[in-house]
């Protein structure tokens, strides 16, 4: 069984990644992605809240009849997303200013919904909280680069406010590229949110092609 | 008929008509109507505006290259229809003439590689290439792209040289900006009457509309010699590259708001006249928002396009926070393209307008 968990872990972090290669979870990605630490907060907040409902379901999958799935699991991930908002809220209040509005988007992420439909409801409890974690992991990867990205360009900085989200062990993160005042006003804005997270799909397909995977291949598998 | 050819498909009843028209020629019978304008936004602004006119065009040329490469094409071909030459040419022309080297890299690699390619190339693309090259510029970097410079002719004492003026490109010599640096028009309404002053204070008799004609006032390369870019257009009206419908759509659409609005309050709004020819109206109507691509195909959709155009330049220029609006304007109706020609589709040969097969004459 070992392979069947290396797929999921392959399956998540890379071959179907819920951003570059899903393309799930727009809003999410084009709001919070205005820096690295945003995108961070964001995608490990989202990994949470996808580890925990898929567990959820993968336990009470045989309870939950065919009729009423859709709004179990989105009641699922909201009590999952109100459990979050309220510890970060609690522990990480700074942060919490920032991002507190798009924590309670996650409910209508549609990223933790697809794979509660789509694996949560019919695989064994294991690989569901696996398949949680890990496709919240690889949407935390592609929002914190897509986010640093856009805010080394637009605003010259990297993990600008990475101790509020850390803890101030990790003040050694926060650096500044470019100099005060050069950005490219344009990344911080929505479009660049479309065109970084547009050109990081085009690299992860010239990466594959690369690899010798093909085009077709790269989105092959998805379930 | 040629040796070889199938009898089945040849043409038979001569004589027939041909014609050399191609996409390399429509893209030169342009530029040449772009020629006197360009010369003398060269004249008025000097050397530094000749750099940048040829970095933007290099840089627009360096993009599509790039991108045939990347997509294993042949560059030649597709770069010798001088469509990436024009798009560089027409940002060059709404650019501030003294601007930095690297705006114009950043407007022409943006134009050709953003604007045209990752839509497919030639044809494919939605939006206008040059226009949303100077709205990216443009929220981009606002200090730089509203630096705008009094005119000051090539030949005038005062006039940066050949060095020095490649020097003020390369952004070295930007304090001398300071001495020269003037509003345009229409930002300088904008800001005035922010302030609380007047139009009827503000503008002294005869100061809008006489520097307009004459071209010797602070903008862009397209933006000050207005009835060269006007005649232009005329021209290629004449040669039938472009239709009316666009342009006289587009320019009417403005000044009949103005015209009224300025009869309504004259101390708030600035007159028809004002508005055809500051800013990028003129280069717009018949250049800009005339591009084969990114405009509808029937020609009462071209009103509409065209129209629509006008009309939100001058609500842009009027109430938003922006003193001009072309290129917004261009690019909210660029997008609208598509509804528009379904909504706008020609007769059908041998059927009304709803399509339903015409009664056969007896």
């Amino acid at each position: 069984m070992a392979t069947d968990y290396q797929r999921i872990v392959k399956d998540g972090l890379w071959d179907n990644n819920g951003v570059l290669c899903m393309l799930l979870g727009m809003c999410p990605t084009m709001a919070m992605t205005t820096s690295a630490t945003n995108g961070l907060g964001m995608g490990l907040a989202t990994a949470v809240v996808m580890a925990a409902s898929n567990l959820l379901v993968a336990l009470f999958r045989d309870r939950i009849t065919q009729e009423v799935r859709i709004p179990v699991y989105i009641l699922i991930v909201a009590a999952m997303v109100t459990l979050v908002d309220l510890t970060m809220n609690a522990w990480m209040h700074e942060l919490y200013k920032v991002l507190g509005l798009f924590i309670a988007l996650i409910v209508s992420n549609c990223l933790p919904l697809a794979r509660l439909e789509a694996f949560a409801s019919k695989e064994p409890v294991l690989n569901s909280l696996l398949d949680g974690i890990f496709m919240g992991l690889g949407f935390t990867i592609s929002l914190t680069v897509i986010g640093a990205v856009r805010e080394i360009i637009g605003s010259g900085t990297l993990f600008a406010d990475a101790s509020l989200l850390l803890g101030p062990a990790f003040k050694f993160l926060e650096m500044r590229i470019l100099p005060e005042d050069t950005g490219v006003l344009v990344m911080i804005l929505p479009p660049g949110g479309f065109l970084v997270a547009g050109l990081l799909v085009v690299a992860k397909r010239i990466l594959d092609v690369r690899a010798g995977k093909g085009i077709q291949m790269a989105g092959a598998h998805s379930v | 008929m040629k040796p070889g050819m199938n009898p089945a498909v040849a043409p038979v009843a001569a004589p027939h008509a041909t014609t050399a028209n191609s996409v390399g020629r429509v893209m030169a019978t342009v530029m040449t109507a772009l020629l006197p304008a360009t010369l003398c936004g060269f004249w008025l602004f000097g050397w530094p505006a000749i750099y940048l006119w040829i970095v933007t065009v290099g840089a627009a040329m360096l993009g599509e290259i790039l991108c045939l490469r990347l997509g294993g094409r042949a560059a030649r071909p597709a770069l010798s229809d001088g469509s990436a030459i024009l798009t560089g040419w027409l940002l060059a022309l709404s650019l501030p003439p003294w601007a930095p080297w690297w705006i114009g890299v950043f407007g022409g690699l943006f134009a050709t590689v953003m604007g045209k390619q990752v839509f497919g190339g030639l044809g494919q693309n939605l939006f206008n290439p040059a226009m949303a090259a100077r709205v990216a510029l443009l929220i981009s970097f606002p200090v730089q792209m509203t630096a705008w410079v009094a005119p000051l002719p090539i030949n005038a004492a005062a006039a940066p040289g050949i060095i020095e003026g490649l020097r003020i490109t390369l952004g070295a010599l930007s304090p001398a900006l300071d001495n020269i640096s003037s509003a345009s028009l229409l930002g300088h309404v904008k800001t005035e009457l922010s302030r609380g002053i007047d139009l009827l204070h503000l503008l002294t008799a005869g100061h809008a509309a006489a520097d307009s004609l004459s071209g010797a006032r602070a903008g862009s390369l397209g933006e000050t010699a207005a009835w060269l870019i006007a005649a232009g257009g005329v021209l290629m009206l004449f040669l039938r590259i472009i239709t009316w419908q666009i342009p006289i759509a587009m320019l009417a659409a403005v000044a009949l708001p103005a015209a009224l609005l300025h009869l309504v309050d004259p101390g708030r709004y600035l007159d028809a006249g004002s508005h055809l020819l500051s800013g990028g109206v003129m280069l717009g109507a018949f250049f800009i928002a005339t591009d084969y691509v990114t405009s509808p195909n029937t020609p009462r959709g071209q009103l509409v396009f065209g129209a629509g155009c006008g009309l939100l330049t001058y609500v842009i220029r009027t109430w938003s926070g922006y003193p001009e609006g072309v290129a917004f304007a261009v690019l909210l109706m660029n997008s609208l393209t598509p509804i528009i020609d379904s909504s706008f589709r020609p007769r059908v040969y041998g059927r009304d307008r709803k399509g339903v097969a015409l009664e056969p004459i007896k």
